[in-house]
């Protein structure tokens, strides 16, 4: 009888473990998700297996994001299931979330920056009492630090952190949520290569924990080095899915942005002039003081877009408010027209012909509580025709106003309209007819078509095509590679603020270009 | 089922004009419940306010009393707010103002002969006013100190500052007890039209005129525009920023400093107390029932007076409190509070499903 | 020894209104939510407390009455900024407008007829001061011991309300509110039900600083019995760096300048009352810009980061 049991038990034992190694610690299937006018996950199926790391890579708008906030509450699907160890489980809310064990670290902190690590941990959390005993939080937080290898300091306040001890926080704060599975939002982003270095390590302690953890990421190398398992988006669909030891970062590349060659837009024979645009060896600081550019050089030429590839974050920001005077360099030099304008003011910038359509269409470029006429003579205002000395003409202002509305085709119901009620298209094409009106020599495009319906693009592009045809230059950031194959004479990659290479439009190799924009340098494999 | 807010898609138009005018006939209403239950017939209370305040020649002139500092700092007010500057500090540069008009009056007669006295001293209240406001103005643009609170602060330091003066240094020794300056002499004298209204009127009307055109006429004003509702977009045209918004806070201070300028050189005709009885404060709420236009100010400005210039009246014809009028301002502004939502936003009852909207 | 003890005595008196006012408007500001009503509320606290007491007798029932119409005034801030999501300033402005017209108002109409309808120059049960008969000759001491049962609550008051911001669960929610909106909501925290709650707790404390000078301090109405302190409530939020433990050093300063200017009058020093009196708004000023210009200390005692402003999810 015992022999029995001890066989019952044997073969129960078995049976678990064999479960155990067969169900996923997170199945997600059938997942759809759309938004207005986008379809961002479409019937994505995705599994997470215990103690393992995935990495999810895909470009801008591939719908990696949309997929983990669907998995961490942020957002419901419009469609399809999510299993935690096997049972079906509705996630309403990060709190529900938190519930199964699942817990992410975005790219933007959620933090209060005035509070302390320790208020920080506990914050919002309802099972803890009326007076926290903060001795114990102290010890339990830090026997997490000690045993996933995250250095913190307890009592500092947030504001006083670098932003790699900010991450280890977030980290320390799921953990502290007993998190099984850590969604990493494009972690290494904002860390030095040895922070990185040293995030690595802690995902490696929590895999021999048995924890499982998935990052989203466009860079080559952090899939190699921290994944064991790799999945490919491209427009809201898995296109592969592969251990990652056997694969390779060429093979990625391809994978990430394998497509179809596609033809240029009609456009003059590019015969460009002379250098409209020159930058040599510009660095410049970002926001928080860290250096954003590094030894940037380039030259734009009359008649010539240049479109600049890469993802998001990569310096694309700092750059065009360098060029637009928005922004110091530390170092280098900047020439409009082989005029040194290093460093000078917006006003003295715009007063070269230069124009700007910025990556924040919303509340920088377009001004919601103003009209569309008041909108579109935001540049032009000083001079004639809209103005006498130190007056405004409002009747020139609103015929000014209908000419541009009628030539980029702004859908309004007036030219007094307040920009807030027009789609993001027409705020966008509102901006460009704005800034395509006084450009002279110069037009910076950041992210122009993002948004935009697939009319709306093709004008914009259009548009920029004809500037280019008139012989003004064009710098051109997109993260749509199609764009600017489409569009660009020649295309530069930049990564971490460098410009990696920079190729003309008929040589390109799109696998050569997805691994610049995912960091990696050299092409032999 | 719940109830959500849901953005418009156009400024609602009758939103604009509804809510007003459904804020004044709600005051109404609970105003005449007030009155009610305390014994008094509205219909009368309300007429009785009404002939005070427009009914005769003396009134109206009363109304136009307490119309021109609200119609001044008003102004002064909206400028700020244009720029998303929030001037709470209109009490105080009236006062100091009114302490600077006064000063000139007082002590410069030998250097100002004959009308130049009362140009002095409207330019003196003018001035500092313009400093009263500067301070926070720079502190705002050049250490990022709030606002809000500075300009409050200030309030008491200038109103403190002119209560020692005229209890002290200035005093007039033949006061007979009553606390306040000498009367300035008659050419120091804002001269008046009718009652005790002064040409102050026409120069707030001006004034009005001169602002809309200013805001909406000139390269300055499109830029200040500009600031208000974006500084970054601002600064993306090349617009600067921070020296045009200390510009238009010394404007804005220097016409809360005229209005008391106005009020010792046409009303009091010597710096005392009362010199203001909350006009900074109440101009805030002109400014904003304004919506911020010059225009408009003017009449909201008269409104508002003459509630309270009615207010006086029924206290002194029907007995009842004066500060009937004040409740009834306060009432007004409640609903216009809510309603002001409305113009932008749509009350909606949504079914609790699924929603697309995160989270 | 006797000179500062009877400075003293009076200075804690008339500091007491200001204290309890000035932590619920700690409380409410910390929210991130700018309640600029307090005179009113003040007023409208007065008021009602001396009348309830004048018609039931009964102190307790004046209190609760005055808690209750401060609380309900500033429900209607609450309401107007967080809900319909007003300006903040002029919403704060409205309350002080109606509460003071409202208090005035009633001042000549709730009293008895024997009066004339009016409550000014009625007399009613006051909150007398009481002192142990040991500390009646201690000098300094006896000035804290000598002082009406709600001044006793205050000294309760300030520990409490310090220990409940710092150290507690809710005070750690409270305060993310007001430092950042969109986090604590991240975190699961009803912002909206935080900002509600607190605005009203803090209303009700302003009342009650109103009932003290109505019940206590001034015993009596007048239309004018704030004397524009509500406003220096709003300066002493500021000196005491939105901390409880901090309010009680402004509106002894603030309370003993009032105090001590009759007395130095009286004795003919040189310094005008009138300057002396500037300097804790000065002193609020320099406050304000020290804090805001050093950015260490701005971090840790500063305005809550989102005071002022409104939230809404979407918006981000």
């Amino acid at each position: 009888m015992f022999a029995q049991k001890a066989m019952h038990a044997g073969f129960f034992l078995s049976i678990r473990s064999m479960n155990d190694s067969n169900i996923p610690k997170v199945e997600m299937r059938r997942i759809s998700k759309s938004f207005p006018g986008v379809v961002a996950n479409d019937c994505i199926d995705f599994k997470l297996h215990k103690g393992e790391v995935l990495a999810l890579l895909g470009e801008n708008g591939a719908g990696k994001s949309t997929l983990m906030n669907i998995l961490c509450g942020l957002y419901r699907p419009d469609q399809g299931e999510i299993y935690i160890d096997g049972q079906q489980v509705e996630i309403h809310s990060p709190r529900d979330a938190q519930k199964y064990g699942i817990g992410m670290v975005h790219q933007s902190f959620k933090l209060v920056d005035s509070m302390n690590v320790l208020e920080n941990i506990i914050l919002g959390l309802l099972n803890e009492p009326f007076v926290p005993d903060m001795k114990r939080v102290r010890k339990q937080l830090m026997e997490l630090a000690s045993q996933y290898h995250l250095s913190v300091d307890p009592d500092a306040c947030i504001w006083q952190l670098s932003v790699g001890e900010q991450q280890r926080v977030e980290i320390l704060k799921l953990l502290y949520r007993n998190a099984e599975v850590l969604i990493l939002d494009e972690p290494t982003a904002v860390l030095t290569p040895q922070e990185a270095h040293e995030l690595n390590r802690v995902i490696k302690t929590m895999k021999q924990e048995g924890k499982s953890a998935i990052f989203i990421t466009h860079k080559m190398e952090e899939v190699i080095e921290f994944s064991d398992r790799v999945m490919v988006l491209q427009k809201g669909r898995v296109v592969a899915e592969t251990p990652t030891s056997e694969t390779s970062p060429k093979e990625l590349a391809r994978m990430m942005v394998g497509r179809e060659v596609l033809f240029q837009i009609e456009r003059k024979p590019y015969s460009p002039g002379k250098a409209i645009l020159e930058l040599s060896h510009i660095e410049a600081l970002g926001d928080r003081g860290l250096p954003a550019l590094k030894d940037l050089s380039f030259s734009l030429k009359a008649g010539e877009i240049l479109g600049i590839a890469g993802v998001d974050g990569n310096g694309q920001r700092e750059l065009a408010e360098v060029v637009t005077g928005l922004r110091k360099s530390t170092k280098g030099t900047l020439k409009i027209a082989d005029k040194d304008m290093t460093n000078k003011s917006p006003l003295e910038i715009i007063r070269e012909g230069v124009a700007h359509i910025p990556q924040d269409r919303a509340s920088v470029g377009a001004v919601g509580d103003l009209s569309v006429a008041s909108n579109l003579a935001m540049k032009q205002y000083r001079s004639k025709p809209l103005a006498q000395g130190i007056i405004l003409l409002p009747k020139r202002i609103i015929d000014f106003a209908r000419k541009l509305i009628d030539k980029f085709r702004i859908a309004t119901p007036s030219p007094n309209t307040q920009v807030k009620f027009l789609s993001g298209g027409n705020v966008q094409k509102t901006i460009l007819a704005r800034e395509i009106g006084a450009a002279r020599s110069l037009i910076i495009a950041v992210y122009p078509s993002r948004g935009l319906d697939v009319g709306a693009t093709e004008s914009v592009r259009r548009q920029l095509i004809n500037m280019r045809d008139e012989g003004l230059g064009v710098l051109l950031f997109s993260e749509d590679l199609d764009e600017l194959m489409q569009v660009s004479d020649r295309i530069a990659v930049i990564f971490e603020g460098k410009i990696m290479d920079i190729f003309d439009a008929e040589n390109i190799d799109i696998e050569h270009i997805g691994m610049l924009m995912a960091g990696m340098k050299t092409e032999v494999d | 089922m719940r109830l959500v807010f849901e953005k418009r898609k156009a400024t609602s138009i009758s939103a604009l004009i509804l809510v007003p005018l459904i804020s004044f006939a709600v005051s109404l209403c609970l105003t005449a419940l007030l009155l009610t239950i305390f014994g008094a017939d509205p219909l009368k209370t309300y007429s009785a306010m009404a002939i005070g305040a427009f009914g005769s020649l003396y009134g109206f002139a009363e109304t136009l009393v307490k119309a021109i500092p609200l119609m001044m700092t008003g102004l002064g007010v909206a400028i700020a707010f244009q720029l998303k500057f929030w001037n709470i500090g209109a009490e105080g540069q009236l006062t100091l103002g009114g302490v600077a008009a006064a000063g000139v009056a007082l002590f410069l007669e030998q250097y100002l002969p004959g009308p130049f006295l009362l140009v002095g001293a409207l330019l003196g209240g003018l001035l500092a006013g313009a400093l009263w406001a500067g301070i926070p103005a720079i502190l705002k643009t050049s250490l990022n100190v709030d606002e809000t609170l500075v300009t409050l602060m200030m309030n008491y330091i200038a109103i403190l500052f002119s209560e020692y003066l005229y209890y002290g240094p200035w005093r007039d020794p033949k006061g007979y007890g009553f606390p306040g300056s000498r009367m300035f002499s008659s050419n120091a004298w804002l001269p008046r039209i009718v009652g005790r209204a002064h040409i102050g009127i026409l120069i707030a009307l001006f004034v009005a005129l001169v602002l809309w055109f200013i805001l909406r006429r000139t390269r300055w004003g499109f830029e200040l525009q500009i600031i208000g509702a974006s500084q970054q977009a601002a600064r993306y045209q090349g617009v600067a920023v921070e020296r045009n918004i200390v510009l238009a806070i010394t404007l804005s201070g220097a016409l809360c400093g005229l209005a008391g300028a106005f009020e010792v050189t046409g009303i009091s005709h010597r710096l005392q107390q009362g010199l203001s009885i909350g006009y900074g404060y109440t101009a805030i709420i002109v400014a904003w029932m304004s919506q911020l236009n010059p225009l408009v100010i003017p009449f909201v400005a008269v409104a508002l007076a003459a509630l309270s210039v009615g207010g006086d009246q029924v206290q002194m014809i029907m007995g009842l409190p004066a500060a009937m009028g004040t409740v009834m301002q306060g009432l007004i502004l409640f609903p216009m509070l809510a309603g002001s939502l409305f113009t932008e936003y749509r009350l909606l009852a949504v079914k609790d499903n699924k929603s697309n909207l995160p989270g | 020894m006797d000179f500062v003890t009877s400075i003293l005595t009076i200075t804690i008196r008339a500091g007491t209104s200001l204290t309890i006012a000035t932590i619920g408007e700690i409380f409410t500001e910390r929210t991130g939510i700018l309640n600029l009503g307090v005179e009113g509320i003040m007023l409208m606290g007065a008021l009602s407390a001396f009348t309830a007491v004048f018609y039931s007798h009964n102190i307790m029932l004046g209190i609760l009455v005055a808690m209750v119409i401060g609380g309900l005034l500033a429900l209607i801030h609450a309401f107007l900024t967080t809900t319909m999501r007003a300006n903040q300033v002029v919403s704060g402005l409205s309350i002080t407008l109606f509460g003071t017209g409202f208090s005035s108002f009633l001042g000549q109409r709730l009293g008895p007829e024997s009066n004339n309808f009016r409550l000014v120059g009625l007399r009613a049960e006051r909150i007398l001061p009481f002192a142990p008969k040991w500390a009646k000759d201690i000098p300094i001491l006896s000035a804290f011991l000598n002082q009406d049962i709600i001044t006793y609550l205050v000294y309760l008051l300030i520990p409490l309300a310090w220990f409940f911001l710092y150290k507690t669960r809710p005070g750690l929610w409270l305060r993310s509110v007001g430092e950042d909106p969109y986090t604590a909501d991240a975190m699961g925290i009803d912002v909206t039900k935080t900002r509600y709650f607190y605005t009203i707790i803090g209303g009700m404390l302003i009342a009650l600083g109103g009932a003290h000078l109505s019940l206590s301090y001034t015993p009596g109405w007048s239309e004018n019995i704030t004397g524009g302190r509500g406003w220096i409530v709003i300066a002493l939020v500021i000196f005491s760096m939105w901390n409880p433990a901090r309010a009680v050093w402004g509106s002894l300063l603030f309370g003993g300048i009032n105090a001590v200017q009759f007395r130095l009058q009286a004795s003919g020093t040189s310094i005008p009352a009138n300057f002396l009196n500037m300097l804790p708004y000065i002193g609020t000023i320099i406050v304000l810009v020290a804090i805001t210009w050093w950015e260490a200390l701005s971090k840790k005692v500063g305005a809550p980061a989102a005071l002022g402003s409104s939230y809404m999810r979407e918006e981000k």
